[in-house]
């Protein structure tokens, strides 16, 4: 009997241990932004003090790590050598950590800007401290994703639920109008996951009866992803095509149609970008991908703040667009320009 | 050497074998797996299927490896948490040896291997000699890993673009060349081979015994006469190998080191060896075991995906079958006792 107390006691140490580790996890990479940050604000300080009235603009993104935001830091900062100011760029790393973004704004706040970029991640909970923007003067430019408030002036962002409507649109152009098809999207939570899936499920329900969609499984991470790819082709072996809504879920639909020997037999329409999905669509494994225009999404929140911060006035929504891209166009200049290894 | 060796040995051999090696808990977890593949062949005629058997498998390679390593460290009754992500800096290693540096690929393989094994080390040595906790000398070791991934690989994924042959690693089949259309990918051998050298440094090698005896009573190890402190620092060295191993594998198959991937790994690697009847207590456990573990939770995926189950509710199912196997075996030891 007592032994069992010990292993229960092991185990409930281990489930703590889980909470713990998602917590700390994030925390460390977390401080490695921080760092980095850190590291910009002290350059900043420096130029600062030789031309006093320099602006300072955080942004506050939702991800770090991924490429995709490696591309909106890169127009974030295109715009801030442009217009001579000064910007931050950090953000949490999982969709998940509403918590620590908010730490995120907070700070910023704190640090009394000239005016912040945001894309919140949960635009309920980031109320509060948006109120407290509005109410300390300083503008909010909001990026990628809708806030659902008035206080920010400006989004800067992609038409998702369009943008996905399109790559259905090409999937059954592709896949001859008919036939089953199935969707691997990233999460099942967070804004842009859900609207990639019901911008793509609605357009094919609302205009094309004879396709069918018999399931949509998630999988952001690249492994996860190849494979309940296999798993959907064992599943449903006359399946036409596969749509991945994100760099992770659609590579994973390539390597998993790649593993499971069915190149050209499934038709795979992908999202963003990235090398290995560039690669696949040369090749032809890949039939084309939608593109989000990241560093302009970056760039034009900058360029927003600095008018916001002049007082001029901003149009209440500025689509940043998005393109389709397939082997004709991909070294097509304006293409080439949005998207990245 | 010879005496204190004998004393554990007469100790072991007090309780039958049986009790010693978790056998009923094997037997139920080979039971269930059977169980399970028959449940899903006779629910979709897609399941039992060459090309998906196959499939179960090379998605096992992954977490399989990682949780032959950690089988290692619990049945010392510690635990590894840095498995997820060290693994995630063998693979990031490996690719900046061979596509920066460009290595020939095995040394790429060698510097993932001694990654994995040189953050084993330092663990261990935490562990061993500056008595910091296991649970968090590595969750700290886990930071540190994936924080290093992230910083040499520079937050970008890398690729193995000039070398054509390392997605061969996994991918490739040395079988299918000497049985035609046996098509077995390499993973799976190394998976199966890392799982047989695993078996025999468990129980027939001194590192084995001695994993054992700390795992059943450190105090008593230590009072006849083994060094302790050295062993441990060996395990969770060879625990760290493990993972350099499962680093090469995945960086292979996506063939490309993906810096940001690879926490949560570690708790999928743990959950298989628990199911595979090791006590988390320490002091019993086989490598038999942990394989038939990943294999139930990669069975389990597989067959609720094909069936076309809603993501959330695989998670709960896996979840339960945690909670089952537990439990199952808390019910054994207790009719034991």
């Amino acid at each position: 009997m007592k032994k069992n107390a010990r292993r229960w006691s092991a185990a409930a140490l281990v489930l703590a241990g889980m909470l713990t580790i998602t917590a700390c996890g994030s925390s460390n990479a977390n401080n490695a932004n921080g760092a980095g940050g850190n590291a910009k604000a002290n350059d900043g300080a420096a130029t600062t003090a030789s031309s006093d009235s320099k602006l300072y603009v955080p942004i506050i993104s939702k991800g770090f790590q991924h490429q995709f935001w490696q591309a909106v830091k890169q127009g974030a900062e295109q715009a801030a050598a442009e217009f001579k100011v000064d910007i931050t760029f950090e953000g949490p790393e999982t969709e998940e950590q509403v918590d620590k973004q908010l730490e995120m704004l907070q700070v910023a706040l704190d640090k009394k800007p000239s005016a912040i970029g945001f894309a919140a991640l949960d635009s309920k909970a980031s109320a509060p401290l948006l109120q407290k923007a509005k109410d300390a003067n300083i503008p909010v430019i909001a990026f990628d994703s809708g806030v659902d408030s008035d206080i920010p002036l400006t989004t800067a962002s992609t038409d998702n639920l369009a943008a996905a409507a399109l790559a259905a649109d090409k999937m059954a152009e592709l896949i001859g109008g008919k036939g089953d098809i199935a969707v691997v999207a990233h999460d099942q939570t967070s804004l842009t996951g859900v609207q990639r899936r019901d911008g793509f499920v609605n357009e094919i329900k609302a205009k094309y009866p004879d396709i069918k969609i018999v399931d949509i499984q998630y999988g952001g991470d690249n492994l996860k992803a190849t494979d309940l790819t296999k798993a959907l082709l064992q599943g449903h072996p006359d399946l036409k095509g596969i749509f991945g809504t994100n760099e992770g879920a659609a590579t994973g639909v390539v390597n998993g149609v790649t593993e499971a020997k069915m190149e050209g037999k499934v038709v795979i329409v992908g999202f963003d970008s990235g090398k290995t999905q560039m690669d696949a669509i040369r090749s032809g494994k890949m039939a084309g991908a939608i593109t989000q225009n990241p560093v302009g999404i970056g760039y034009e929140t900058v360029k927003a703040a600095v008018a916001a911060i002049k007082g001029e006035t901003l149009p209440k929504s500025i689509d940043t667009g998005f393109y389709w891209y397939d082997k004709t166009n991909i070294d097509d200049p304006k293409i080439k320009a949005v998207l990245y290894e | 050497m010879k005496r204190p060796m004998l004393a554990l040995d007469r100790r072991a051999d007090s309780r039958p074998v049986v009790l010693k090696t978790g056998f009923m808990q094997q037997i139920l977890a080979f039971g269930s797996l059977i169980a399970l593949l028959i449940v899903f062949s006779v629910a979709s005629e897609n399941f039992f299927q060459f090309s998906n058997i196959v499939g179960i498998l090379l998605s096992t390679a992954v977490t399989g490896v990682l949780a032959l390593g950690a089988t290692f460290v619990i049945i010392t009754g510690g635990i590894d948490l840095s498995v997820g992500t060290v693994m995630t800096l063998s693979a990031v290693m490996t690719g900046v040896s061979i596509s920066f540096w460009g290595t020939p690929i095995w040394t790429g393989l060698l510097v993932g291997v001694t990654t994995g094994a040189l953050c084993g080390l330092v663990s261990g040595y935490a562990v061993a000699r500056l008595r910091i906790p296991p649970f968090i000398a590595t969750l700290a070791m886990m930071m540190i890993a994936k924080g290093l991934a992230l910083v040499i690989s520079g937050t970008k994924p890398v690729y193995f673009a000039d070398a054509p042959g390392f997605s061969n690693i996994a991918l490739g089949s040395v079988l299918e060349n000497l049985i035609p259309g046996f098509s077995i990918p390499n993973a799976v051998l190394i998976f199966f081979g890392a799982a047989i050298i695993g078996s025999i440094v468990l129980t027939r090698t001194i590192v084995g015994r001695y994993n054992f005896a700390i795992g059943s009573n450190e105090e008593a190890t230590r009072l006849s006469g083994v060094n302790v402190n050295f062993w441990k620092v060996v395990i969770y060295t060879i625990t760290g190998a493990f993972t350099g191993i499962a680093g090469i594998l995945i960086a292979s198959r996506l063939n490309s080191a993906q810096p940001a991937l690879g926490q949560g790994y570690e708790l999928e690697a743990i959950a298989a060896v628990v199911i595979g009847g090791t006590s988390l207590s320490g002091g019993k456990g086989t490598i038999v075991g942990t394989v038939i573990g990943a294999l139930i939770m990669s069975v389990l995926t597989n067959g609720l995906r094909i069936l076309s189950v809603p993501q959330e509710w695989q998670t709960v199912v896996v979840g339960v079958v945690i909670f089952l196997a537990v439990y199952v075996d808390i019910l054994r030891r207790r009719k034991a006792a």
